[in-house]
């Protein structure tokens, strides 16, 4: 079975996000970048179902800041091969992604393709999904459980809704499948493996165009207009406990 | 090229979902702004008596047949392409969900048109269609226009008001049958959700617990005010994800939509996808380390603070009141 998985590394949240003086970009100066946690459940999930059927899980990411940290992160948590795909001066968007992704995939053999249900940057839909229509194999997103049945080339998996009902589907192989949560939490990597890694393992390039992008034009980025901001109250632990209750009382929500 | 508005009529079991008539409000809205009409498309066997909810539309149009009697992505993108490909609308509207993901992507690829996701705010100025769209966990908002002057926007849940978009009619039906198949996808049932110790939308003080909380033996600090209060521990994904709680207990888009008296979220950033769950609480406080976290924006009090020292001390304030 081979198992390809495609990561993207994603500005990390905890960083306070500034936009640039014409307003239509991040200041890249104040930003990290980290993998995309739903792409790390998608790796988890991918090194469960190897062990599972046997066979390669190869993770791919699009080349641009960090893509190395997070390749040779994933190789420390056990995947078996790392490609970086395409060479992107800014973080690319997800048709951008999908489009190198279909190109690269035309020559790294791919049973099946799990990625992150979605980023905290996907402005233009999502990669999954593009991905599958680009190379017109079967997609669907939002999967909480996967289970493969190598013989029959099928997949059983279950797309999550709102309440919690799940639908479940058979789904011919290959197929993109996007990963809403992986079966157990995603495994640590040490930094100190990683290191040693990086010293010893390489990563595979594919080169590719970069295309067209997705045919959105940003006009403004901005922090939301915070049309009803907390009150916030101050105060050491036993003085915010005072006026929490004092609310609460007032609300009638406990005994004054 | 027409300057209508297509609409998805996302339904189960006969009935239509909250989504669609945020949705239809919308869009009506918008179609007055561009001269176009409302199409409201139902995928589905026998789905034509949906119409008389979906008065908000013009037309409905009933899209039926085997390849689409359930839902499934490549059973909705197979049917609908040639649908919106020839009546080529100024804008297609989908919701954001886990039907209209796969659903908004096909068409943008099939089509070759563009996607705006996660939108919150959609105007027409001159004819153009301008999209605000929610990103980063909700931290920036990036507003985006379309180079071809038309596409698809994905809409966040509880973006536009349902109301607006719930009105009874007769609007001229339709009805089509289904192109092409599900192509390698097929339906096999609905599984519903366990039911838990604790049904959280029945509750009217719920504590609820995110990422914060760091580890499961943690929660018992949030098991200790809720004792205090009378309430229940529900949870952002993460502390589901993780395993610390039954998923009966997860709030937000792929949990329960809860409408308690009070509300606290500790430890909660407030990504979207939680706020979608809880944005109807009456009274919401909101204690986190981070004072930027977006859920001081949907919260009415709020504490920057380190929950570690602030829930012990608040459910010996609340035992000494009560």
């Amino acid at each position: 079975m081979n198992i390809v998985v495609l990561v993207k590394q994603v500005p990390d949240l905890a960083e306070e996000f500034e936009v640039n003086s014409d307003g239509t970009e991040l200041d890249e100066d104040c930003l990290s970048w980290v993998l995309n946690e739903f792409d790390d459940h998608a790796l988890e999930e991918a090194l469960h179902l190897k062990e599972e059927t046997g066979g390669s899980v190869t993770v791919l990411a699009p080349g641009f800041e960090g893509v190395e940290d997070v390749l040779f992160t994933c190789l420390a948590k056990g995947a078996s091969k790392v490609v970086k795909v395409g060479d992107f001066d800014v973080s690319p968007d997800s048709h951008s992604i999908a489009a190198v992704m279909a190109k690269a995939l035309g020559e790294i053999a791919h049973d099946v393709v799990l990625t992150g249900v979605q980023s905290v940057a996907d402005l233009d839909g999502q990669v999954g999904p593009l991905l599958g229509a680009n190379l017109g194999i079967p997609h669907v997103s939002v999967v909480t459980h996967v289970s493969i049945n190598s013989a029959a080339k099928t997949a059983t998996i279950n797309q999550e809704y709102a309440g919690g009902v799940l639908g479940e589907f058979e789904v011919s192989l290959p197929a993109v499948l996007g990963i809403q949560a992986a079966r157990e939490l995603p495994r640590y990597a040490p930094v100190s493996r990683v290191r040693q890694l990086m010293k010893t393992e390489t990563i595979d390039e594919v080169a590719c165009d970069v295309g067209m992008g997705g045919g959105l034009v940003v006009k403004k980025m901005s922090p939301p207009e915070v049309v009803g901001h907390a009150e916030m109250i101050e105060g050491d632990e036993d003085e915010v406990s005072e006026k929490i209750v004092a609310i609460l009382g007032d609300a009638g929500l406990i005994n004054k | 090229m027409s300057n209508d508005i297509f609409v998805l009529i996302e339904h189960r079991d006969g009935k239509v979902s909250e989504n669609a008539y945020e949705l239809l409000g919308k869009a009506r809205s918008l179609a007055a702004a561009a001269g176009g009409s409302v199409t409201a498309l139902v995928l589905g066997q026998g789905v034509g008596n949906m119409a008389s909810s979906l008065g908000a539309a013009n037309k409905v149009l009933a899209v039926e047949g085997d390849s689409v009697a359930q839902f499934t992505p490549t059973g909705y993108v197979n049917a609908l392409t040639p649908i919106v490909e020839t009546g080529n609308p100024l804008l297609t509207l989908v919701p954001n969900t886990a039907v209209g993901i796969d659903v908004a992507a096909g068409l943008s690829a099939a089509l070759k048109l563009p996607l705006a996701s996660y939108a919150i705010g959609i105007e027409i100025a001159d004819g153009l269609p301008s999209i605000v769209c929610q990103t980063l966990g909700g931290k920036i908002n990036t507003e985006v226009g379309f180079t071809v002057g038309r596409g698809i926007v994905a809409v966040n849940g509880g973006a536009f008001a349902a109301d607006d978009g719930r009105i009874e009619g007769q609007p001229l039906v339709e009805t089509l049958s289904a192109s092409g198949d599900a192509a390698g996808v097929v339906f096999k049932r609905f599984i519903e959700p366990e039911s838990g110790d604790v049904d959280i939308t029945k509750e009217d003080i719920l504590i609820s617990v995110g990422r914060g909380i760091e580890e499961k033996d943690n929660i018992e600090l949030a098991e200790e005010l809720a004792e205090a209060m009378g309430g229940a521990v529900c949870a952002s994904r993460p502390v589901v994800d993780a395993g610390w709680l039954p998923k009966s207990r997860q709030v937000g888009k792929s949990g329960q939509t809860v409408k308690p008296k009070l509300y606290v979220a500790v430890g909660i950033s407030g990504a979207p996808e939680h706020l979608e769950g809880m944005r109807d609480a009456e009274l919401v406080i909101a204690i986190n380390s981070d004072a930027s976290a977006p859920i001081f924006g949907a919260a009415h009090y709020g504490v920057v603070g380190d929950l570690f020292d602030i829930l012990p001390a608040l459910t010996e304030k609340i035992g000494e009141a009560g």
